[in-house]
């Protein structure tokens, strides 16, 4: 008789319960009695169906075992020895892929000069500065860049458009001509369109404000923390800090602009790393609704990118904050920590990613002259170009992008139980580091474990202890754009 | 799934999936046709079904169709090409005058392209 085995899954405990975590198919299943006993005999040794049996006779009726067998088999949390895993098969998306974000970088000019800016500062992949590439869009390439997006959205009714930069707002008027163009070719069309931006702040202005918040734009700043992290790296050209500009600032768009909540994108580096203190000055003191974390993209050997130690308290912080969030969630209150509740949200569904994100396929980038790229970070780039707003998307040099970076040829992730929710990281983030776009990032896989298993928990525990918490993530049928950092 | 409780929605799909799932599935009960299920013709070509003797949820009920039930099958829900007159494209009211077939067959008259 053949011997049973254990199969791919990542076991967790919440709320006193046994979880696991299946992998490739992402489901969640908590474990009785007989099937948590099953699996903690398969981990010791794998052994046949009637040494199971005989060895749990004094805790379960054989039947029962046997039943709990079947399921775990067929649910494939366990398997026959000798009998191969089915591979999972590399699914390729369908051909014509819609595009449901668009990215336009208005300008890539920017009146900061963040010592750990990707765009800007020793790690940039785009020249910017040498008059190679415009500096503003025009109100051409801003039109013809929405009849792009329009005929690329396909049957979706909804299409999303992000403002970036540069500092975005440094072409305000552009921003406005594509609102405005936006707004007219889509109803021509029937259909709607979504509009974002991410700005450092420095250039809101009352009639700005006025503008963002009638026009229901969602809003995202970046800001590091309170003023001596804030004024740590993000500074104007001169060297002076930028805090007690932004403060009053977004303090006035966040009183003015209350059609939809404003989030706090934070960029963390070996300097700046204290992360509870930067949450409660920016949600308790600036006021915002929720603020997301990012650790600094670079390469390894800046004096702020985030070694082996600083992932570690990087962690643990998280995790502190992520104790909070699950305090609040518990009371049904708020919690503006986006990081859990972006994952959670994954978890939910189920997501099992072939890609880490949607760049190149739903998301794409659009640099001033109307390049197309896989997404803004690589706007402007001829190595990472997917086509132009004029002429479209290049669907081979596409399909070849999609072929190579797929999950299915990351052999370094092949045995990782968080690949269906990780997919080897970003893609810029892995090109800054390697210099190659299709490279897992194993710079920090420990981290993403960590992560990974403390937001499996909170999850786990809500479904346990609320599950009523859960549901808000059943709903959402329109899928809403990210913030762009 | 009586020993595994599904937490996620993947889960759910999961178990649906296993709970559907049976070796033999005919003479087990009555046939069980999921919600969604598309509807498919008994008898074509396109089909894997087991001989005759079962349908693919393993009825009975269906065995010896007349030839009217072929007609009618590929007139209305079959995409594939097949020497009828089609309902989606050519004659939409080829059948309008035929509420049964076994009945009613005699009415279904001849279509030139």
């Amino acid at each position: 008789m053949s011997e049973l085995a254990l199969r791919e899954f990542h076991s967790f405990q919440a709320g006193g319960k046994d979880f696991v975590y299946l992998v490739p198919s992402a489901a969640v299943f908590e474990l009785d009695d007989a099937s948590s006993a099953v699996i903690h005999r398969l981990r010791e040794r794998s052994m046949t169906r009637s040494d199971l049996a005989r060895q749990l006779s004094a805790l379960f009726p054989a039947d029962e075992i046997q039943e709990t067998v079947a399921e775990l088999m067929r649910a494939r949390a366990i398997g026959e020895v000798g009998v191969p895993e089915e591979p999972a098969p590399k699914v390729m998306p369908p051909e014509n892929f819609p595009l449901t974000t668009m990215v336009l970088n208005v300008t890539n000019q920017c009146n900061l000069s963040c010592t750990y800016c990707y765009e800007y500062g020793e790690d940039k992949i785009v020249d910017t500065e040498n008059g190679k590439k415009s500096k503003f869009m025009s109100e051409q390439t801003a039109r013809e860049s929405v009849d792009f997006m329009l005929r690329e959205s396909g049957e979706n009714r909804l299409a999303h458009l992000t403002f970036f930069g540069g500092e975005t707002l440094m072409n305000f008027p552009v921003l406005k001509t594509a609102m405005q163009y936006a707004r007219q070719r889509a109803t021509e069309l029937g259909k709607e369109v979504d509009f974002s931006l991410t700005t450092n702040a420095t250039l809101l202005r009352p009639e700005i404000i006025e503008f963002l918040a009638e026009n229901r734009v969602g809003v995202t700043i970046s800001i590091d923390g309170p003023k001596e992290m804030q004024d740590e790296f993000r500074v104007f050209k001169n060297g002076s800090g930028s805090y007690d500009i932004v403060a009053p600032k977004i303090r006035e768009l966040l009183k003015r602009h209350t059609s939809r909540p404003i989030g706090a994108r934070v960029t963390l580096t070996s300097q700046t790393l204290d992360i509870r203190k930067i949450y409660k000055h920016l949600t308790e003191e600036i006021g915002f609704w929720e603020v997301g974390f990012a650790p600094v993209t670079t390469s390894p050997d800046r004096k702020y990118a985030i070694a082996n130690e600083g992932f570690d308290s990087m962690l643990a912080q998280f995790q502190a904050l992520a104790a909070d969030f699950l305090q609040a969630a518990l009371e049904n209150r708020h919690h503006g920590f986006s990081n859990v509740k972006d994952t959670i949200e994954e978890i939910h569904k189920g997501v099992s990613k072939a890609y880490p994100c949607g760049a190149g396929l739903g998301l794409m980038g659009v640099s001033t002259d109307g390049d197309v790229a896989l997404c803004h970070r690589f706007a402007g780039s001829d190595a990472h170009k997917l086509g132009t707003v004029r002429d479209g998307i290049d669907r081979l040099v596409q399909i070849d992008f999609l072929e190579k970076h797929h999950i299915a040829d990351k052999t370094d992730c092949s045995k990782c139980w968080a690949r269906p929710l990780c997919s080897g990281g970003c893609y810029h983030e892995a090109y800054t580091r390697y210099g190659e776009t299709a490279r897992p990032n194993l710079h920090y896989c420990e981290w993403i474990r960590g992560w990974t298993d403390t937001c499996l928990k909170i999850y786990a525990e809500l479904s346990v202890r609320n599950p009523k918490y859960l549901e808000q993530f059943d709903d959402k049928v329109e899928y809403e754009a990210s913030p762009v950092s | 799934m009586k020993h595994l409780r599904s937490v996620n929605r993947k889960a759910q799909r999961v178990s649906r999936h296993v709970d559907s799932e049976n070796d033999v599935v005919a003479l087990q009960g009555p046939p069980q046709q999921p919600a969604a299920a598309p509807h498919i013709p008994l008898g074509c070509s396109l089909v894997f079904s087991p001989g005759w003797e079962a349908d693919r949820n393993g009825g009975t009920a269906g065995l010896c169709q007349p030839v009217e039930r072929d007609l009618f099958d590929c007139h209305t829900g079959c995409f594939w090409p097949a020497q009828v007159p089609d309902q989606l494209n050519h004659a939409p009211d080829w059948t309008a005058k035929c509420a049964a077939a076994q009945k009613d067959w005699r009415k279904i008259d001849l279509v030139f392209p």
